[in-house]
């Protein structure tokens, strides 16, 4: 199939839309026994027209998804510790650190120490458990919001969000971030060393019945965030180890080119 | 994209006819799904590939003390090493269909697997949910629906921040929405598409293209019209894929392909498509095909041909909405620069994947059926003759290519001064001898415009034996009366 050699340069130049010639039609066109119509065609779904390209599509997904399913080789490297205070986590590839990294100390909650799976959850803890203002209002009016992303119901109690979560959301009822705490010791009496030991089930709850005490004293300015100051630190480490890695560095060299910038 | 995919590839010793030959298996497996609309079944798109030769590659059927002793360890082992490994062999033993109905059967095994997979340890983390991407995987429902208590939990880690586990929950929830309604029925009040919504966000090229996929088999499914798609338009999901479709040094070929064939499910479906002309999806699609037109001559890269597909589809059901033709100024695709586009795409197609010439024409054909601008475009430019040189490929091409032509030509006589003389009269006779009564048809009605409208063309059409041409159509039902309606004007003339 030959292009006019012009084309390419249309292609290059601007935007335009060409002066239509003048239509004129006779009556005669569409007269029997002549039926063209000029129309554009709308095709649905699953029209046969689109078998050939859908064909096509569903090949490529069957290889990608061959390739998804490969556990890739880890690049080793030599074993180094995870530097956040009181994690004695060992690694010898940078992916599993890095997962580690965002699993346990990504959102901590740095009253208590507990990890949670994303900042959404770990916010609406912080409400829940170490927000002394919070528990004032939820006695006048509905606080414990749904945990679903993009719900925005709120209830009474704790229990009454659960009810609305496995009734409308279909979640399971021992949906493991929406656990009761199992003891009523006050979140301050934890140890910062725990996170690293706790059992599966303890690990992330988002609310129970309302902690006594809160750990911040009456008077001072109300947190409703508080990333652990270990990643304020830690996060830049983390980022310039990824782009070394990225330019084929090993941790050991990343390392002493950040001690050389000190 | 495909550099990163080709990274991945696992090392085969097939030799390249057993790939080809498996490669055509394949395709007439897919063929024969498509016409029992049974496409998105997930039998399809794994490939069960054979155990290819390869160290610790084949792995064993497990049976059911074994399955239970690597849970065990899994959950209770000292060792985190010794964890990690019992569900690493737990893993392989589930690419097997026999091991994964052993695992189900097995009771509390599920709930064990769910237990490590919210565990706040890292790495068992990341491998209960390989193991539950392998269960993903199976060709079973029963298994896809065992599945079903895990699937809180993976949304819930959509919005969390490690890429990898990310884009792993995502092609695992993709798996699982293709295989059973009961699992989509699920996801939607347990808020996937606000998930969705809120983790297209994210900086990451992987995990986009696992969310594009996951999203294409979330649309595609039977009740997708009307119990998905609404609620997808209805968030901020569509602007956020016509924004990943931009050209411009951020698009990323991968990404595009996922979103692309996500907005024609969309679109094909015919639900809300003036909301998406209204969010500028027309322009983005326009300026997209141009993109396409100018890689394509770049480079030999053949993975092109899977965003030109999903595109030109987009493109040409959208021209159909009459939101088109109201809506004026920005949204109406004016620029002849796509007609230019086009033709580049056309000949790519011709050269590389001949299948979808058809569907290329098809744009053509909507952008030119009540656009004087376009036909004008398509004389200016020079494009009759190579329109005609697609003549020879098959009847279904030939049809369009001619029903292209009746659309300049219908539009009057200052038409069809620029189409004859021309190439265009020899090729007409030359379809004119084809046993195709459709693309017979469509030259006769082309024939009787160009006779209305030039007359002077009914002499030569005579003296290059255009009678002779006609009467091999006289007995035909279907053209008969066409047939005989030309001779007339023919005799006449």
């Amino acid at each position: 199939m030959q292009l006019p050699p012009a084309l390419c340069a249309r292609l290059a130049a601007g935007p335009g839309a060409a002066e239509p010639l003048p239509v004129e039609r006779d009556p005669a066109a569409g007269a029997a026994p002549f039926r063209f119509v000029a129309r554009p065609v709308r095709f649905s779904r699953e029209h046969q027209f689109f078998e050939d390209g859908d064909v096509q599509r569903h090949l490529y997904l069957q290889d990608v998804l061959m390739q998804v399913a490969d556990v890739p080789e880890k690049p080793r490297v030599p074993a180094f510790a995870c530097q956040v205070a009181g994690c004695c986590q060992v690694f010898d590839a940078l992916d599993d650190y890095e997962h580690h990294y965002h699993t346990l100390h990504g959102n901590v909650c740095s009253f208590c120490k507990r990890a949670f799976p994303s900042g959404h959850l770990l916010d609406a803890h912080i409400l829940e458990w170490h927000d002394s203002l919070f528990q004032i209002l939820s006695e006048r009016q509905d606080m414990y919001q749904c945990l679903v992303e993009g719900c925005t119901e709120k209830f009474k109690t704790s229990r009454d969000r659960k009810d609305h979560m496995v009734r409308m959301h279909l979640y399971p009822v021992d949906f493991r971030f929406d656990k009761p705490k199992k003891s009523r010791s006050p979140a301050s009496a934890e140890a910062p060393g725990d996170s690293g030991e706790r059992s599966e089930g303890e690990a992330m709850e988002i609310c129970s019945e309302p902690v006594a005490a809160s750990p911040a004293p009456a008077g001072e300015r109300r947190i409703y965030r508080h990333r652990s100051v270990s990643e304020l630190v830690l996060k830049p480490v983390l980022n310039m180890c990824l782009v070394l890695r990225i330019l084929g560095c090993t941790w050991a060299a990343a390392l002493l080119i950040l001690n050389s910038e000190r | 994209m495909w550099s990163r995919r080709q990274g991945r590839l696992r090392p085969t010793v097939c030799g390249v006819e057993e790939l080809r030959r498996r490669r055509r298996e394949r395709e007439a497996a897919l063929r024969k799904a498509r016409r029992e609309q049974q496409l998105v079944s997930k039998r399809l798109l794994r490939d069960d590939a054979p155990e290819e030769a390869g160290e610790g590659c084949v792995a064993a059927i497990l049976g059911e003390t074994e399955v239970q002793q690597f849970l065990r360890q899994a959950q209770r082992g000292t060792e985190e090493k010794e964890r990690e490994g019992a569900l690493v062999s737990l893993r392989r033993g589930l690419q097997h269909p026999e091991t994964q109905q052993t695992f189900i059967r097995l009771e509390g095994s599920m709930r064990t697997l769910v237990g490590l997979l919210t565990s706040n340890q890292a790495l068992l983390q990341l491998e209960a949910a390989r193991c539950l991407h392998e269960l993903s995987h199976s060709e079973q429902s029963t298994v896809a629906e065992a599945c079903l208590p895990a699937t809180s939990y993976l949304l819930t880690y959509l919005s969390g921040h490690s890429s990898d586990f990310i884009e792993l929950c995502l092609y695992t929830l993709g798996n699982l929405i293709v295989e059973s309604e009961a699992v989509r029925r699920q996801l939607l009040p347990q808020g996937i598409v606000p998930a969705l919504a809120a983790c297209i966000q994210s900086p990451h090229v992987a995990v986009l293209e696992a969310l594009g996929y996951a999203l294409s088999q979330l649309l595609q499914a039977e009740e997708a019209p009307e119990k998905i798609i609404p609620s997808i338009l209805a968030s901020t999901l569509p602007q956020h894929m016509l924004q990943m479709l931009q050209p411009g040094p951020k698009l990323n070929p991968g990404v595009a392909v996922e979103f692309a064939w996500c907005l024609h499910y969309i679109i094909c479906s015919q639900v809300s498509n003036p909301l998406l002309i209204g969010h500028g999806a027309l322009s983005t699609l326009g300026l997209l095909l141009l993109d396409l037109a100018g890689a394509v001559q770049k480079t030999e890269d053949a993975g092109l041909e899977l965003l030109a597909c999903p595109v030109l589809r987009c493109l040409s059901n959208l021209l159909t909405e009459a939101a088109v033709e109201t809506v004026g100024g920005q949204m109406q695709l004016r620029d002849e620069r796509v007609v230019a586009a086009l033709f580049i795409l056309l000949q790519f197609f011709f050269q590389k994947q001949p299948s979808l010439l058809p569907e290329g024409l098809w744009l053509l054909n909507n952008l030119t059926a009540n656009s004087p601008s376009f036909c004008t475009s398509l004389l200016s430019l020079d494009l009759i003759e190579p329109l005609l040189q697609l003549l020879p490929v098959s009847n279904v091409v030939s049809v369009m290519v001619l029903t292209v032509l009746c659309n300049v030509a219908e539009k009057g006589p200052a038409y069809c001064q620029r189409l004859w003389p021309g190439p265009l009269l020899p090729a007409l006779l030359h379809t004119l001898a084809f046993s195709d009564t459709e693309v017979v048809g469509q030259s006769l009605e082309l024939l009787h415009l160009l006779f209305l409208y030039q007359p002077e063309a009914v002499q030569v059409f005579l003296q290059q034996s255009g009678l002779q041409a006609l009467e091999r159509h006289q007995e035909e039902a279907q053209l008969q009366d066409r047939v005989y309606a030309l001779q007339q004007t023919a005799l006449q003339g």
